[in-house]
């Protein structure tokens, strides 16, 4: 049973504007689950409640979204409580802004009811680099939810939230999503504003939602997509119409052309039940039309390196700018200013984030730059061309989204390396730019517990709309998305 | 491209990224980033010749405004995260020149 009694976003949606229920009922009904539940998941580090009862009786609450309670991520600026980024750095960080895309669902009529637990800066593929504390998998909370927006995803599962938003740079939100049973979408890059967002990798970082359906995905993104003049690196590309509208997303597409990348499906890559969830998403397309084929992305290989270049690269630039002076963590009794910053940085940041710093700090340093960095770029472009060349036969292409199901909290903690090679499927789409959607697709046993698997579509660049139907194709023919973990279901 | 990655060069690396470390620290880094950038080595592997590189997804560049003044923070707004504020307009500093270099 879902929280208000209702099983998708647009249905909550569409009883609210019929008067069935009011906005202050729905958000209660989360606020109740969320006090429930929340102390054994972890999945909010923070909620607003006040604020959120708040605007739920405002009487000037209206738009597409009216009264519709999602949760935002912790790395998202709001002007209510605290923007933490799942970092100490960040513990006491009041915006005195809010990110765009927070701002155009608040003015579709959305009530944010808090933000959710993340990986610090977004780096970790578990959310157990939380400085607040690990979030749990709502299938079985010994395992982790994925990361590194896995408060969103394992809100999302719980049903603690009708729709949550999250942050993919190579792959946060898809990856968090397979594990957790939901749907995530990461839009091509570019679509959605990141003005707002604390910034990790900025030309890989992508807002993206947790959603339980597509149609639920499509409809915030009709919301959220769209030029930003305070985000110079979104696209002036139009907002197709057809994503605010749940029937042209089931129209099934006229005898697609799927790619099934060769070097994805390398035997003994990924668990059984992986294999058989992509087997039977493959059996499925065919049997409703789908033309199949093997295509080839000669690249894949360097996807994971590249990222670890690009994106720490990226993030030491970025994260210079917590110094101890602007806002955020001041070190007590510094020496001079560079111990200020030093000392202020070494307290405020958790080990991940240092080691990313330190990586990225080496691969631009002199003498390593070309090396190290151009050359990453230059594997970026190789890795982009595979994808178009793929493009221009498909509509989209076919993978696991995650080689296994959720792995133990602590498995893979002192480990990165083995984390990073976690994010295999979903890096390469992040590095050319592309969208991607992450679907339930079957469940695999874990100590006598289901845990989800998915699957993911890569769509083109900006084409969305197709992504969408595809997906919305798969998810129709299958009921692995309608399942709950037993957390949700004793609420 | 290093092959082999000392405590010396994760010293000077946290150095460069303005970040203390424990000896302890130091130890443990050391052998996490070797194992990474041993990793990321394999990309030399490839003939990357004339290949343009990639820092964007997006191939738009330039992208200009009017040149008009907008809605912007208030001072109070800008310092209300400050650790440290001086005479109100201020972000506080430990001193800078004469005794209190350092850099």
């Amino acid at each position: 049973m879902a929280t208000t009694g209702h099983n998708t976003l647009i249905e909550l949606r569409d009883a609210i504007a019929a008067g069935y229920l009011s906005p202050t009922d729905a958000t209660a009904g989360y606020l109740d689950a969320i006090a429930k539940q929340n102390p054994e998941l972890h999945a909010y580090r923070e909620v607003t409640a006040t604020y959120a009862a708040a605007r739920a009786a405002d009487p000037e609450l209206s738009g597409p979204l009216k009264g519709v309670p999602i949760a935002i991520k912790d790395c998202m600026c709001h002007t209510e409580g605290t923007t933490a980024c799942g970092s100490k750095m960040l513990e006491h960080y009041h915006s005195p802004f809010t990110a765009t895309a927070v701002q155009r669902l608040e003015d579709a009529g959305a009530i944010v009811l808090g933000k959710s637990n993340m990986d610090e800066f977004a780096m970790g593929s578990s959310t157990e680099n939380s400085a607040f504390g690990v979030t749990k998998n709502p299938w079985d909370p010994s395992r982790v939810p994925g990361g590194s927006s896995g408060g969103a995803a394992s809100a999302m599962a719980a049903d603690l939230a009708a729709a949550t938003l999250g942050s993919d740079t190579g792959g946060s939100i898809r990856q968090p999503a397979a594990l957790c049973g939901v749907v995530g979408f990461k839009p091509t890059y570019g679509r959605i504003s990141r003005w707002g967002l604390v910034a990790f990798a900025s030309s890989l970082d992508q807002i993206g939602t947790f959603t339980r359906t597509v149609a639920d995905a499509a409809l915030l993104s009709s919301v959220m997509f769209g030029n930003d003049p305070k985000d110079s690196t979104t696209a002036d590309v139009a907002v197709p119409a057809e994503l605010a509208d749940p029937t042209a997303i089931n129209q099934p597409l006229d005898k697609p052309r799927i790619g099934l990348p060769k070097q994805y499906m390398v035997e003994g890559a990924n668990d059984p039940e992986v294999e058989q969830a992509l087997q039977q998403a493959i059996e499925l397309y065919k049997s409703q039309g789908a033309e199949l084929v093997e295509v080839d992305l000669p690249h894949t290989d360097f996807g994971i390196a590249t990222y670890y270049v690009v994106a720490t690269a990226e993030c030491s630039s970025n994260l210079a700018r917590f110094d101890g002076v602007h806002y955020g963590h001041r070190a007590a009794d510094p020496d001079d200013l560079i111990d200020l910053y030093a000392k202020s940085r070494s307290e405020g940041f958790g080990d991940e984030v240092k080691r990313r710093i330190m990586l990225g700090t080496y691969a631009l340093s002199s003498g390593y730059y070309d090396a190290y960095y151009n050359t990453a770029l230059k594997v970026r472009r190789l890795i982009r061309r595979d994808f178009d060349a793929v493009f221009e036969t498909c509509d989209a292409i076919l993978c696991p989204t995650a080689t296994g199901p959720a792995f133990k909290i602590g498995e893979l903690t002192d480990d990165p390396l083995a984390m990073y090679l976690n994010d295999v499927y979903t890096v390469p789409a992040s590095l050319a730019g592309l969208p991607g959607i992450s679907l339930p697709a079957g469940f695999a046993e874990r100590d006598g517990k289901p845990l989800p698997v998915g699957i993911q579509l890569i769509g083109k660049a900006f084409d969305e709309v197709t992504l969408f139907r595809l997906a919305r194709q798969f998810e129709q023919s299958t009921d692995h998305g309608t399942k709950r973990p037993p957390l949700a279901q004793t609420a | 491209m290093s092959e082999h990655i000392t405590p010396d060069d994760v010293r000077k690396v946290a150095k460069l990224s303005r970040l203390k470390l424990s000896d302890e620290q130091v130890t443990h880094f050391t052998s996490q980033l070797e194992a990474v950038l041993g990793y990321v080595d394999k990309l030399k592997s490839l003939d990357v010749d004339g290949v343009e590189p990639m820092p964007h997804a997006l191939d738009q560049t330039d992208v200009l405004r009017e040149d008009v003044v907008g809605p912007a923070l208030t001072h109070d707004d800008a310092l209300k995260n400050a650790p440290s504020v001086e005479e109100e307009k201020f972000f506080g500093v430990p001193k800078v020149i004469g005794d209190g270099g350092g850099a």
